[in-house]
């Protein structure tokens, strides 16, 4: 695998200030990361670690204060508000800790919008998406509304969603936060499901601990700076850290 | 990512927009029927008056001396020489003014509607969705609304005016109306009506679309 491996997401020497007033906050101090594609990595740490705003640099929907962040070999920063929108659309597709289904339509025309929008005619879009709600296990539920539908479920729309236009990557930012154990662990296993069986760079921001067992690599955040990076046979060690830090 | 610009559009047809903003406003039934409420009570006013008007110039046009006694004891200022009455600008300016909320209740309507849905909006950009995309959403929503409610105002005025009229004049009142005029009127108000109601959505549906993904995003509810 090292030989063929090939990085989807460069992050260099990124920093990222906010201006809250006349107060700087630095939420990122320098942060320095590669992604391989077709991996599932979790991004870890504390609320207000940075872990978030590192996120939505990698999503392209912040831009950061100093440094480059790079999809493809490309400089997101570099882009103008069409190629934005296309990457947005075509190469990453987005899960929320808060589903954000579009409350007016339903689960088929949520799934199916990306595909609109990535120029799709409309019957392959139905057909597709008809599809991806089978694969994610709401074939039955197509036609509903979201209100209609429990979080898990809505989820999992949220799940099909981003897969409309076959990204190379999704970004989920806390996908399990607002869901139960059992639905968070489905969730979370059908994911690492998706990211095996289609190849697609899984990266979630998470304090879920129950993602470190499906994680291929888990990104420690800490203080606005990568504190440690762990591959897969690693992990064990450090997960007894945590339950004895814990305990 | 190197393929050519043709290939990275993201595209939104007209008629799926037509369709998104459709179904938009049914299923926020009630809010859109606040929002147009103002605007359908505007415009009556404005086709009422005016419809008004023309009922008054076809009784004068009759040229009959009593029906002129008529419509200075109702209030007509009328010269004996005059052969038309138009509006007094005391009344053309509480319809300027009656235009004047109506606008600024639709942009206050619009602009709570747009914060209602800054999570609709962000996710929709973070599916790929341009400023335009939702720029135009917002324009066709309060175009069908605007239509719909200034269609809906004006025949109301005109009806309200004709019955009015009626009452108070007599059939002659409907007889002598050139009705040319009278539609000339409604039309002139509904194309008020919805003039207005694309003048208010503007800055919200600005607003809107300039939003970042990220900001809706952060917007807790």
């Amino acid at each position: 695998m090292a030989e063929e491996s090939r990085n989807i997401v460069r992050v260099s020497r990124v920093t990222k200030t906010f201006h809250l007033g006349k107060v700087e906050v630095r939420a990122l101090t320098g942060v320095d990361l590669e992604i391989i594609a077709g991996n599932y990595i979790s991004i870890m740490g504390p609320s207000g670690s940075g872990k978030s705003t590192l996120f939505n640099m990698i999503g392209g929907l912040d831009k950061p204060t100093s440094g480059r962040v790079f999809i493809d070999e490309v400089d997101i920063a570099q882009l103008d508000a069409y190629e934005l929108a296309w990457l947005r659309c075509r190469k990453i597709g987005y899960i929320f800790q808060t589903f954000n289904i579009i409350q007016v339509m339903t689960a088929l025309e949520n799934v199916t919008l990306p595909m609109i929008f990535g120029g799709m005619n409309n019957d392959e879009a139905v057909e597709k998406g008809i599809q991806l709600l089978e694969l994610v296990g709401l074939g039955d539920r197509y036609l509903h509304k979201p209100f209609e539908l429990s979080g898990g479920q809505q989820q999992r729309v949220a799940v099909a969603r981003a897969l409309a236009n076959d990204p190379a990557i999704i970004l989920a930012d806390e996908p399990t936060g607002n869901l139960d154990l059992k639905t968070g662990e489905e969730i979370i296993a059908l994911l690492k499901q998706l990211s095996k069986e289609r190849n697609v760079t899984v990266i979630s921001a998470t304090h879920d601990f129950k993602m470190l067992n499906v994680s291929d690599q888990v990104v420690w955040i800490r203080d606005g700076r990568v504190d440690k990076i762990e591959n897969r046979d690693e992990l064990s060690i450090s997960i007894g850290e945590i339950g004895t830090k814990d305990g | 990512m190197g393929d050519p610009q043709a290939n990275r559009l993201v595209v939104l047809p007209l008629r799926k927009s037509i369709e998104i903003a459709l179904k938009s406003i049914r299923v926020r039934f009630f809010r859109s029927l606040i929002t147009t409420l103002s605007l359908v009570l505007a415009v009556s006013f404005l086709s009422f008056v005016n419809v008004t008007t023309d009922i008054a110039n076809g009784l004068l046009a009759k040229e009959d001396p009593d029906l002129r006694r008529v419509l200075v004891r109702a209030g007509y200022d009328i010269a004996p020489e005059e052969t038309s009455v138009g509006n007094s600008p005391k009344l053309r300016w509480i319809i300027i003014l009656s235009l004047l909320v109506c606008v600024v209740g639709i942009v206050n309507a619009q602009l709570m509607a747009v914060t209602e849905r800054f999570r609709e909006i962000g996710t929709m950009k973070c599916l790929g969705a341009l400023d335009r995309f939702i720029l135009r959403l917002f324009l066709l929503e309060a175009g069908i609304q605007g239509l719909a409610g200034a269609g809906a105002g004006a025949l109301l005025g005109a009806l309200f005016s004709l019955v009015n009229s009626f009452i108070r004049f007599g059939h002659v009142a409907l007889t002598s109306l050139r009705w040319t005029d009278a539609g000339q009127s409604v039309l002139f108000a509904v194309l008020v009506g919805l003039i207005l109601s694309l003048v208010g959505v503007m800055y919200p549906a600005i607003v809107a679309a300039r939003m970042q993904p990220v900001e809706a995003m952060r917007v807790e509810q």
